[in-house]
């Protein structure tokens, strides 16, 4: 299993390529939408993109439950194949 | 089904998910031996990753129907690929949030626009600037949301639906002469981005579940994909004008 900070740091790749989000910005406790301002076709991308990095299928049902950055890892940590 | 589209050359926009219809046309198409060549909206770093999906990564032109230098030079564009086209699908549609969702009678005329330019007029656009690459026996396909009724929420973009349906009869009409078809899917509703953000989609998705003869899949956009690539086979030569509903049954019922 992949450890957290691992995947936080494949996370702010990803946000800087689709987002043009400042990696240092990106920690766990951060929200995509409020701290983030990934706006909601971004954040598609994102998850297309995690979708590949981490290789793991991310339900569109699930996305919305992904509020936080944390969210994302847990959900990652948990799914990744 | 194997090799039942050999040979043609297609050209699919609107592909922005791997739910998006026009995704699965492109994959059905490449299974069934075609060339596909995408168009992609906006973000097209999304539709690039999406592209990487099918069985074969084809490539994606930009192309903002309402942007009148991408149409000039899409046929150029589409040239670099592949020299010629068979069909061309549709897979377009638009409305501001004021247009969809309960609004309908303080929807401003710009918005009104709006919808109608992405979703209806875009649909002559695009068969024009496809023209010089289309010959006999080529098609065009669109897809609709039965629009002789008026449906909950779906408001403006059922006005713009009715006008593509004129537009297709008007479409046949004309490219008749050059031999080529112009044909719409009407498919029941599926789960995709552009149905995720009509406010209140779910009102539609109970009564076709629940009533449609054949039933109804919300998620599986396979049969409506297998429509449009069967209106763009060879197995429809003398139909064009036509809008046929992959709805379950659902169109066909009374009350
Ligand atoms: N999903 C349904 O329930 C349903 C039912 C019947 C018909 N349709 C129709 O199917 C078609 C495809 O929609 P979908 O459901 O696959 O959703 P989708 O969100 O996956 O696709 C809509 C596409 O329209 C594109 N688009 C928007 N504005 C554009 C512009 N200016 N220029 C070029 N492209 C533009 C988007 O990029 C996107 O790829 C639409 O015409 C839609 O109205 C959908």
């Amino acid at each position: 299993m992949k450890d957290r900070s691992e995947i936080v740091t494949g996370l702010a790749e990803i946000l800087e390529e689709v987002a043009g989000v400042n990696p240092d910005d990106v920690a766990e406790e951060k929200s995509f939408t409020e701290d983030l301002d990934v706006d909601s076709l971004s954040m598609v991308e994102v998850v297309v993109a995690a979708e590949e990095k981490f290789d793991v299928k991310i339900p569109d049902d699930e996305v919305q439950n992904l509020k936080t950055v944390g969210d994302a890892v847990s959900y990652i940590q948990k799914n990744a194949a | 089904m194997t090799g039942f589209l050999e040979g043609k050359r297609l050209l699919v926009t609107g592909v922005i998910t791997d739910q998006s219809i026009g995704f699965h046309v492109a994959k059905l198409a490449q299974e069934a031996g075609a060339t596909v060549v995408l168009t992609g909206f906006g973000r097209l770093s999304l539709v690039e990753r999406i592209a990487k999906r099918l069985p074969s990564t084809p490539p994606v032109i930009e192309l903002d129907v309402t942007n009148q230098e991408h149409l000039d030079g899409l046929a150029d564009k589409v040239r670099e690929h592949v020299d010629g086209l068979d069909g061309v699908v549709h897979s377009i549609g638009f409305a501001p949030a004021t247009a969809l969702g309960g609004g309908f009678l303080d929807t401003p005329w710009e918005d009104v626009a709006t919808a109608v330019h992405v979703s209806t007029f875009s649909y002559k656009s695009l068969a024009i600037a496809c023209l010089p690459l289309l010959g006999r026996g080529s098609g065009i396909v669109g897809l609709t949301f039965d629009a002789t009724k008026a449906w909950p929420v779906y408001d403006w973009m059922g006005v713009a639906k009715a006008g593509l349906e004129s537009t297709n009869r008007y479409l046949a009409q004309y490219l008749g002469e050059k031999g080529i078809r112009a044909n719409l899917v009407a498919a029941g509703p599926l789960r995709t981005m552009a149905a995720k953000s009509i406010p209140g989609f779910e009102k539609f998705e109970n009564p076709f579940q629940e009533r449609a003869p054949l039933g109804w899949d919300l998620t599986d956009q396979t049969p409506t994909a297998k429509a449009c690539l069967a209106l763009l086979s060879d197995w429809f030569p003398a139909t064009t004008g036509e809008i046929v509903h992959v709805d379950g049954g659902y169109h066909a019922l009374g009350a």
